[in-house]
């Protein structure tokens, strides 16, 4: 319960920390790893900059969201000097009471024809 | 990317360091996704985006810090509120004082070009400025040709008759060229111009904009409203903005001037106009004072009797602040900024006390790795805090006393009231506090962040007594006392010279008094006779009033009007210097004089059956018989004074007229039915004065009614009782000596807290050795001296720093001082002993706890 309590604590996420999160969903990922699959998730819409990233990176290590990760991938695809960064506990369940709170913002709003339908 | 790596830089080093690298990998890694223009083109899109990054992660960690700090902090609020405090109180007066000294004595006068505007007087042997008459004035204007304008005007009392009840008004009659000259611009409808200026045109008139907002409710259908002044009817034409204050700040209207009426012109002794001009691009003062001077040695040629020893003179407008006001403010503003050099010295040793017994915990964390950077931005932010603490409680004291401040301007200034703070001396204050915090809380913390190892944890054990720091704070000390004292000095010699000034017999009994300022309207009353039946159906009414002992009107009270000089002939006394006689005039009822209270020495005061057909007499003053009459008896003796030539009937006792402080001229008292229809208009008696015993509310209702039953039409202006005439006389000088007061024991206050903070701080710091001692047997005695004997020390210094502070300044001060020797002993003693008792508090505290160190415990410590 109390990961969810402190999850909650933390909404509504800045958007920037929202993509990040999800960004790390697959695993861990270096920076400009995840400059790239935010660029490719949302067809170039949400474009970060690496100044607005790692000011999120940072927030978000002080915020327990992330964590430094000593896991490396194979050696081949390493490229050693690069830090990676993984999504926690305390992450994911933030990512998902995110979602939540979206969601229930937008069935309010399809209740009111205001949102497309379900396709 | 040597671009990139430059602008990198602008991020705070902490993030440099941790994200720097990678930051750069991952621009690089785009860039290398590129080719030609589109590489080029994320050029320009990289260089924005990273300065906005830079400010933004400037801005996290600057909130950070200030988060921090505040949280550190909050851990010692008796320190933060005593920083704050000090602050503010330090602002805030200085701020408040400044503002009202910068528009009376620093900025130039709100005119075009102000110092070329200049008046010009008459002036003869014991006068340096009279006005002129308007012959004179006809006869410069004509001649001179320094001046590219010129203008006269006057003041004269008016009952404006508009929308609610009739007004008493000081209005000023003037030429038309005074608006252009002073470049001012109407705010609505027109000025006066020329064409209003001329005998017979239609009446206009200019409102002010205090009047117009309040007679007319700002509303701009005035402009062309009918009025009645003095029961003939004017059209108002126009209002002027705000600040327009000439002649003064309170003027409420003005009306053209129209000088050529009537026979006046032959009399060159009717001094009334005063007198505006701008000088010719080129010409200087003292070649327009020339040419002046030749002109009013032709007019004594051609004129001698009146004109033989009169001259002219051409002075500043800008130096019309009188001396007096110019010192109460310059006293003011030394005392705030000495008030402000306390706040400064006692804010240093409170952060600089704070930073050494933060030693052992910057140490600390130094040694656990905290970057020197991150420890300076620390204390930095705290600073800031505090400086921000402090400035806003500044500025909130500032709003509070401008009011205050703003009453010291005096309304006769042609300069208008302080509005507004003045924002550069808020920024100058709040600058310097800030400056004081930096300098002694970052400043040792940045030495000590130089050498963040085991030497400063072991030396922070020990006392810090003899170090340089500790001089530093000593001195500290000093100041603060000696300011402190000095401002007692100052306050004390002050308030000596107030209470002599207070002491002044002013010639009269203010008390039980009540005068009501009841004009009669002209032309009704133009005849002597209507008015003297007025007068006679008021007093009779009032006179029957019970409690009522005297009643009577007369032309002016004592201290509101200080003029009304005029030439005495053909009266006994040989001429003293070439100074012609000269006395105040003054048309009085019977009853007048019983009621101001004016002892009667000889004869009799004025009396009903000093009518018109009766021989025509006068109440002179003591002064006017010794003057004129010497060891002679001077009943019986007529002399000539103003179309009159009296009999003396009676002596009374000398009137201060001019105020407590000044000598005035001899008074003549001359009987108000005895002067012709039209003649003396200035001089009719409109003081409706009463002494009485009992209620004076009850009285001025029943004065009021008695008042409006002889004439439902007759203004009534003001309401007062002499004492409050005579309270508002020495009222600056009060005001001023209250405010001096106020900073000196805001400054013995903040003296005490320093000496207190210093004292605490050296008694922690050698605790040890006191516990040591009282294990070696020192008595309580001897360990109270050790204490006392340090705080004494200081004080004494700063009692001598204080005295010679106060005494410098009090020479300064002499004009004001009335008399006062800046050696007065009592004042000097009571200042030293504020100065040794103030000691003695803030050293007790801190004795106390020497006293209870405990040697056990304390060895046991180290």
């Amino acid at each position: 319960m109390t990961i969810e309590r402190d999850a909650a604590a933390l909404l509504p996420l800045p958007e920037v920390t929202f993509h990040v999160l999800v960004a790390l969903a697959d695993g861990e990922r270096h920076g400009y790893a995840i400059l790239q699959d935010v660029e490719a998730r949302t067809d170039g819409a949400v474009r970060l900059s690496a100044g607005t990233l790692y000011r999120a990176i940072h927030r978000m290590l002080e915020q327990g969201l992330v964590v430094e990760s000593d896991d490396r991938p194979a050696r081949s695809e390493d490229d050693e000097r690069r830090r990676y960064y993984r999504i926690t506990v305390l992450g994911a369940a933030a990512v998902r009471a995110e979602s939540a709170r979206l969601s229930r913002l937008v069935e309010l709003a399809r209740a009111k024809g205001l949102a497309p339908r379900r396709s | 990317m040597r671009l990139h790596r430059l602008l990198l830089l602008l991020f705070p080093a902490a993030f440099r360091a941790e994200y720097g690298a990678e930051l750069l990998r991952d621009l690089a890694a785009r860039h290398r996704e590129r080719e030609g223009l589109a590489r080029a083109a994320l050029l320009v899109h990289d260089v924005p985006e990273l300065l906005l990054d830079a400010i933004a992660a400037q801005w996290d960690v600057l909130t950070q810090d200030l988060r921090q700090a505040r949280r550190s902090l909050r851990r010692q609020p008796g320190f933060c509120a005593a920083v704050v405090t000090v602050a503010a109180l330090g602002i805030g007066a200085n701020t408040a004082v400044f503002s009202a000294l910068d528009r009376t004595l620093l900025r130039p006068l709100p005119y075009p070009e102000p110092d070329r505007l200049v008046r010009l007087f008459e002036r003869e042997p014991g006068y340096g400025r009279l006005e002129t008459s308007p012959a004179n004035y006809r006869d410069w204007k004509a001649q001179v040709g320094s001046f590219t304008s010129i203008a006269a005007h006057h003041t004269q009392w008016v009952n404006l008759v508009g929308r609610g009840e009739p007004q008493r008004l000081a209005a000023t009659a003037t030429e038309a060229a005074l608006f252009p000259m002073l470049g001012v611009e109407p705010l609505l409808g027109r000025l006066i111009d020329a064409a209003d200026d001329v005998v017979g045109a239609p009446g206009v008139l200019l409102l002010s904009h205090a009047l117009w907002v309040r007679e007319f409710g700002a509303d701009p259908a005035a402009i062309g409203a009918q009025v009645r002044l003095d029961d003939e009817p004017f059209t108002i034409v126009g209002v002027l903005p705000p600040a327009f204050s000439y002649p003064t700040r309170d003027t409420p209207l003005w009306v053209p001037l129209r000088l050529g009426t009537g026979g006046s012109f032959d009399d060159r002794e009717n001094h009334y106009l005063w007198t505006l001009a701008r000088l010719r691009p080129g010409v200087s003062h003292e070649q327009a004072q020339a040419e002046m001077d030749v002109i009013a040695a032709r007019l004594a040629a051609a004129y001698p009797e009146p004109m033989a020893r009169k001259g002219v003179s051409v002075r500043a407008l800008a130096d019309e602040v009188p001396v007096q006001a110019r010192q109460l403010l310059l006293g003011l503003a030394a005392a705030a900024g000495l008030v402000l050099l306390v706040a400064c010295a006692n804010l240093a040793n409170l952060l600089l006390a704070r930073t050494l017994s933060r030693v052992r915990e910057l140490s600390v964390r130094a040694a656990l790795g905290a970057g020197r950077e991150r420890l300076l931005r620390q204390i930095l932010a705290e600073s800031l805090l505090l400086a921000a603490c402090g400035g806003l409680g500044g500025l909130a004291l500032a709003a509070a006393l401008l009011p205050v401040a703003a009453s010291l301007v005096p309304t006769l200034l042609p300069v208008p009231a302080p509005v507004a703070l003045d924002l550069r001396v808020l920024a100058l204050g709040a600058g310097l506090t800030l400056v004081t915090g930096l300098g002694f809380g970052v400043l040792p913390a940045l030495r000590l962040g130089a050498r963040p190892d085991l030497r400063t944890l072991r030396e922070t054990s020990q006392t810090s007594r003899g170090s340089s720091r500790a001089g530093v704070r000593q001195a500290l000390v000093v100041a603060e006392v000696g300011a402190a004292v000095a401002l007692m000095f100052a306050g004390g010699l002050l308030h000596a010279a107030l209470q002599r000034v207070e002491a002044v017999d002013p010639g009269f009994e203010a008390r039980g008094t009540l005068a009501l300022q009841t004009p009669p309207p002209f032309p009704r009353y133009a005849e002597v006779g209507r008015r003297e039946a007025l007068y006679a159906s008021v007093l009779d009414d009032v006179r029957a009033r019970p409690g009522v002992t005297a009643a009577g009107y007369g032309s002016f009270l004592p201290m509101t009007m200080r003029g009304g000089v005029w030439p005495v002939r053909e009266a006994g006394g040989a001429a003293q210097d070439g100074e012609r006689p000269t006395a105040l005039l003054r048309l009085v009822t019977p009853g007048f004089l019983e009621a101001l209270g004016v002892p009667l020495q000889r004869g009799r005061t004025i009396a009903r059956e000093d009518v018109r057909e009766a021989q025509a007499v006068a109440v002179v003053s003591e002064s006017f018989a010794l003057r004129h009459w010497p060891g002679q008896d001077p009943l019986g003796r007529s002399f000539a004074i103003a179309f009159s030539e009296p009999v003396v009937v009676g002596v009374v006792g000398d009137v201060r007229v001019r105020g407590l402080e000044r000598e005035s001229e001899p008074q003549v008292y001359l009987s108000s039915a005895q002067v012709a229809d039209g003649s003396l208009v200035f001089y009719v008696p409109k003081e409706l004065l009463i002494r009485f015993e009992g209620n004076p509310a009850a009285l001025a209702t029943a004065a009021r009614a008695a008042v409006h039953r002889a004439d439902p039409d007759l203004p009534i202006a003001e309401v007062r009782g002499l004492d409050d005439i005579v309270a508002a006389d020495s009222g600056q000088r009060r005001l001023q000596a209250q405010m001096i007061a106020a900073f000196g024991a805001l400054a013995v206050l903040l003296a005490a807290v320093g000496l207190h903070g210093l004292l605490a701080f050296t008694v922690t710091q050698r605790l040890p050795e006191f516990g040591l001692r009282r294990a070696l047997g020192a008595s309580s005695c001897q360990l109270l001296q050790l204490v006392l004997g340090d705080g004494l020390r200081l004080a004494m210094l700063g009692c001598v720093v204080g005295a010679l502070l106060g005494w410098g300044a009090s020479r300064v001060l002499e004009s004001l001082l009335f008399g006062v020797p800046p050696s007065e002993p009592t004042v000097a003693l009571v200042a030293f002993a504020v100065g040794i008792g103030m000691t003695l508090a803030g050293s007790l505290g801190p004795a106390l706890r020497a006293l209870r160190a405990d040697p056990l415990l304390v060895l046991r410590a180290d």
